[in-house]
């Protein structure tokens, strides 16, 4: 945290201050370890292990914080006994389908309730409350925790092998030090203390990076730390506002405020998309308000009843369009032309040959950055224009390039990871042709309603009625805002929402950040001024609320679990919920208040139903839908790892995304003679991820100017690198080389007695710039998580030789052989089939869905 | 008002706001390109150029709070000590270097010379000539924003308070609470460096004081710095005794050689 949000991190070093400990868990000793109270080393991509090793300790020990899991958590919960766990089929659970490579979650159902639709395939689920929203008010539960089949029981079975010597013999944590954390964890939690998690891609990048989260936050559910002030799992994100990028999404599933994307077999007119998104119990009830002001502010005067608010222009989502399936469609000439806003793929992400190869297959690029960056030079300097074997003549695609204004050249949000949006104001105008991004949107789409002005295609009513007037950030804050539509004044808040079209709101979530005509988001009141909770500091959403689910700060009968720790509580001569923060509850819902059967819309939220987002109104330890590789966290090998799973046959997620093609070629599942080192990418504090805000700054450049590895002094004495050096690293993907850095920051661990040597690799440079060097994500595969789509850069094997890399034509991706069949997973049963996530390629024309 | 810097090196994330922020408001060239092996330190030492520099030490021990790790990395950033006896300004023979309102060490680039007797009497190799324009250079402790009533550019770039900025008697009270503080979470050994004339009477003191957690000269920095200047009187006597004892041998011998005609 101390290495990519150093800013942040001074509120970690006044928490260290104020006698807090602060465990650092990462494979190599950073900037942050430095500080530390303890630096844990671990084996990268073996995390999942090490947390469940937690979750035993706690379970095993007894220490979990009863009452809260019994109130807040679906601990109680009875499963369906068709359940089976990992525990009973070596690394699977029940439901899996090896024709179709995917889980069927209708056995991981709570009993007694119809689980009714699910999301089966990624694009289907991801990242979206769909599944969240069908009926699961749990009747069936066991508040002992003692019945067999209740979440608790099976969280028990299930992390019952992730043992002290297990974390040891997978993780390379001695028992000892991982106890110290197991205890530190827990002494420093319950009714008077809470610890935080806080975490970023080194979790993320997985093939199972989802279930590295989830397995935090049972942590988090078991010892009674989420909703309470101190406690909570953060997400620092990759870019200043990729919390903003989320809440109002560039992803292609999403809607503003995490409303669904319609579907093209299901949602087929607007009562068929309200019946699969509308839930019967928890907030969910309230959809339909939310995404008839979503039109309401597209479509304006256009979006009436009759014509079900102009639902039909809404384009439907055929298949998954994430990064990796959409850059291997473009690989298979399936993709025209293309954006790329404030990215620079070639760099940051993964397989930058496969990528650069599937670019050159687009008809037009469209590239907007404050540098001329790799992405938008990859016609003429590339690693395959240096090894001479494309020629930039022959690369047809026209790119266009447009300047982009800086952060401090325009104003705005920026939304941070603790969901506070913080406006910030113009410094100084962009220089030379420099515009902002929204003056690009406004300008585009001003000029695309022009060119279909006098259209009278139906199709084109899309444009012709779009509402196209928000020029200013302003506006467009307002406009998220929402206003009611006879007067454009602005909305207090998403619970004024309407949905008869009297509303219109860009972003239900961030509904309330204008209220009352003033710009909420540029508040800055001192510290000094206000409470320690400082409400007066900007604006977070939902309701300017600073910490979610703050219900769980009190008991089950509304009272503080601790005076120390109180935070909002129910008071009771009021007759209202009150305290420091927003109460994230219905205001004057009493704790005794629970719903009749036939209750309705907000009436089926129960006076302990914290977590009401969730159907059942609880926290999910065991999560009976929405995730594409089982209900609890189990610890997979990486794609390419350097050893067999010690804890299950299934060697890796078995529903990770791969794509099994020539340009992609995957190592041995493990222990690959020809790729021995285990590798782990990550950033430095002096360049920002792909460099283009950093490598093109002398002040910046110089204080980290070459691309280097980082290798242990026993690797070097084993390899005969030398520091200052250069060393070769190579993958079945491309070869790069690096000058070497020889640092004991860098420990081999031991696991059964055996050295395991782990390299690490900054990978911020790239063919242009200041300063120069290859990209380590070359290097990476396309794999990715089947929840969230991310690749799998955080843990890979690769080998390393001392010395630089050949200058000529040489092997490139595609050309090594790189796998062979029966080394990966076992059983066959379990073999992954490629996938084709969905898109309609050309040699899947019939358009079935996989 | 003396002011100055109380850098803590037990809060430094090893981030270089702090030189960026420098370079940036004092508008610094970069040193170059050259990646140097030796840890994350790129740019070296100060110099001309780079007015604040963050020094990384690997280190086979650990600092006492971190008894579990069996190594530690520390970090210091590095700048002009505004000594209270300035080798530096001492050595000028323009004076172009002066003392400011603000009891910091000033150097006027518009009655600098670069004759560099100054390079040589800093006991810290702080100040450095500039290869283009033979002048010397160092950190100002932002006079200019000082004059502006804002504080200098890197404390207020630095994210964890690494550097404080204030005046000097309060930055004593405080990093002598520190100092205690850390004693008491079991951060031995934890103390000042150059806080007081008592503690470095080769400086009398400096307005820019560390707290460290190893021997100064694991930090690169000299254990006991003097000022050229304060060695002047005991040169002088012992240029005076050697004289003097000469002469006698001088007169001694004449002595005896006429002793020996005898």
């Amino acid at each position: 945290m101390a290495e990519c949000h150093p800013v942040g991190f001074q509120w970690v070093m006044e928490a260290k201050r104020r006698g807090a400990k602060i465990i650092h868990v990462d494979p190599r000793f950073t900037r942050t370890s430095a500080v530390a109270d303890l630096h844990v080393p671990i084996r990268a991509g073996s995390d999942i292990a090490f947390l469940g090793g937690i979750v035993r300790h706690i379970l095993e020990t007894g220490r979990y914080f009863h009452d809260y899991v019994v109130t807040f958590t679906n601990a109680p919960a009875i499963i369906t006994d068709e359940f089976r766990d990992t525990e009973d089929l070596d690394g699977l659970f029940s439901g899996w389908d090896s024709d179709k490579n995917q889980y069927d979650p209708k056995s991981w159902a709570y009993e007694g309730v119809e689980p009714g639709q699910s999301g089966t395939t990624h694009e289907q689920s991801t990242g979206e409350p769909l599944s969240e929203r069908a009926q699961m008010q749990h009747k069936h539960r066991d508040e002992t925790l003692q019945h067999p089949r209740c979440v608790f029981q099976i969280l028990k079975r299930h992390y019952s092998r992730y043992t002290p010597e297990m974390v040891e013999e997978t993780c390379g944590v001695p028992q000892d030090l991982f106890l110290q954390v197991a205890e530190t964890l827990i002494q420093n939690s319950g009714r008077e203390r809470t610890s935080a998690f806080c975490y970023a891609v080194g979790w993320t990048q997985h093939s199972v990076g989802a279930q590295y989260i989830r397995t935090a936050t049972i942590i988090q559910q078991l010892l009674g730390n989420m909703g309470r002030p101190g406690g909570g799992i953060l997400a620092l994100r990759g870019h200043a506002s990729i919390q903003g990028s989320t809440d109002i999404p560039t992803l292609y599933n999403l809607l503003p405020g995490y409303l669904a994307m319609p579907k093209a077999k299901k949602d087929v007119n607007f009562a068929k998309y309200l019946e699969n998104n509308h839930a019967k119990g928890g907030w969910w009830t309230e959809f339909p308000k939310y995404i008839v002001s979503l039109l309401k502010a597209w479509y304006g005067e256009h979006a009436t009843r009759e014509n079900d608010w102009c639902y039909d222009y809404l384009p439907l989502l055929t298949g998954d369009h994430s990064h990796m399936t959409t850059y291997a469609a473009m690989a298979d000439g399936l993709v025209k032309g293309y954006f790329i806003v404030g990215e620079n793929p070639v760099v940051g992400s993964m397989n930058g040959g496969f990528q650069r190869a599937a670019m050159r297959k687009l008809e037009w690029l469209v590239v907007r950055d404050f540098q001329l960056i790799e992405t938008a030079e990859f016609w003429k300097s590339s690693p395959e224009n240096e090894r001479g074997e494309v020629s930039s003549e022959d690369v047809q695609t026209e790119v266009f390039f447009f300047p982009a204004a800086a952060h401090t050249e325009k104003d705005g949000t920026f939304t941070n990871t603790q969901r506070l949006l913080q406006w910030h104001h113009q410094a100084v105008e962009p220089p030379g042709d420099c515009r902002s991004d929204l003056d690009f949107v406004y300008d585009l789409g001003q000029r695309l309603k022009a060119l279909y002005l006098s259209s009278n295609d139906p199709k084109d009513l899309a444009i012709q009625n779009l509402t196209w007037d928000a020029k200013t950030s302003d506006d467009v804050l307002r406009e998220i805002n929402g206003w009611t539509v006879a007067d454009r004044a602005p909305v207090e808040g998403y619970t004024k929402l309407k949905d008869d079209g009297s509303t219109a709101c860009g972003c239900w979530i961030y509904s309330g950040c204008y209220k009352d005509g003033v710009n909420q988001t540029a508040r800055r009141k001192p510290a000094s001024e206000q409470d320690w909770v400082a409400a007066e500091w900007a604006w977070s959403w939902p309701m300017n609320r600073r910490i979610l689910y703050n219900r769980a700060s009190a008991d089950a009968e509304g009272r503080p679990w601790s005076d120390r720790k109180r935070y909002v509580w129910w008071d009771d001569a009021h007759h209202k919920w009150t305290g420091f923060d927003v109460p994230d509850i219905i205001a004057d819902r009493p704790p005794s208040y629970r719903p009749a059967e036939d209750a309705n819309g907000l009436d089926t939220i129960g006076g302990t139903d914290a977590f009401m987002m969730n159907a059942d109104g609880k926290s999910w330890i065991f999560a009976p839908k929405g995730l594409q590789d089982g209900p609890l966290p189990t610890h997979y090998e990486p794609q390419e790892s350097v050893m067999r799973n010690p804890i299950y046959g299934q060697q890796c997620d078995p529903s990770r995304m791969e794509w099994r093609r020539r340009e992609n070629p995957y190592h041995k599942a493990w222990a690959d003679p020809a790729y021995p080192y285990l590798i782990t990418t990550y950033r430095l504090t002096e360049h920002h991820t792909a460099g283009g805000m950093s490598r093109w700054l002398q002040w910046l450049a110089e204080l980290q100017p070459e691309m280097f590895c980082e290798v242990s002094p026993e690797i070097a004495a084993e390899k005969g690198l030398h520091n200052g050096g250069w060393a070769t690293i190579s993958t079945a993907r491309a070869v790069i080389e690096a000058r070497v850095l020889v640092t004991e920051r860098i420990k081999p661990l031991r696991i059964r007695g055996r050295l395991l040597h782990q390299i690490g690799l900054p990978y911020h440079w790239g063919s242009k710039g200041l300063v120069r060097g290859d990209s380590a994500n070359e290097l990476i595969a396309f794999v990715g998580d089947p929840n969230v789509s991310i690749q799998e850069s955080k843990a890979f094997t690769a080998n390393i030789e001392p010395g630089r890399r050949g200058r000529g034509r040489g092997p490139i991706a595609g050309t090594q052989e790189g796998e062979s069949g029966q080394w990966r997973d076992q059983p066959p049963a379990r073999f992954k089939k490629p996938g084709k996530h969905g898109v309609v390629t050309a040699r899947n024309i019939s358009g079935e869905e996989t | 008002m003396p002011t100055g810097f109380f850098t803590d090196t037990t809060l430094c994330i090893g981030c270089k706001a702090c030189e960026v922020a420098c370079k940036q408001w004092n508008q610094l060239p970069s040193d170059g390109y050259n990646f140097t092996g030796m840890s994350y330190d790129n740019t070296v030492q100060l110099d001309a150029s780079t007015w604040r520099h963050v020094a990384f030490v690997e280190r086979p021990a650990p600092v006492s709070e971190q008894p579990v790790n069996s190594f530690s990395w520390l970090m210091l950033s590095d700048v002009c000590k505004h000594c209270n006896r300035a080798g530096c300004l001492e050595n000028c023979p323009t004076g172009a270097i002066i003392r400011t309102e603000f009891d910091s060490v000033f150097v006027q680039p518009d009655i600098c010379n670069g004759c560099g007797y100054c390079v040589v009497g800093c006991p810290f190799g702080v100040i450095d000539r500039n290869p283009t324009d033979g002048l010397a250079w160092k950190c100002t402790l932002c006079y200019d924003r000082q004059k502006a009533h804002m504080e200098p550019a890197c404390a207020k770039a630095c994210p964890t308070d690494s550097i404080q900025f204030g005046e000097i008697a309060d930055l004593r009270t405080k990093a002598a609470a520190r100092i205690e503080q850390l004693h008491g979470q079991g951060v031995s050994a934890a103390y000042l460096y150059g806080a007081d004339e008592a503690s470095q009477p080769g400086t009398e003191g400096l307005n820019a004081f560390f707290l460290l957690v190893d021997r100064p000269e694991t930090y690169n920095l000299p254990p006991n710095p003097v000022a050229p200047a304060k060695r002047a009187g005991p040169s002088w006597a012992s240029m005076a005794v050697t004289s003097l004892g000469l002469l006698a041998a001088a007169f001694g011998a004449v002595a005896s050689v006429r002793g020996g005609r005898r």
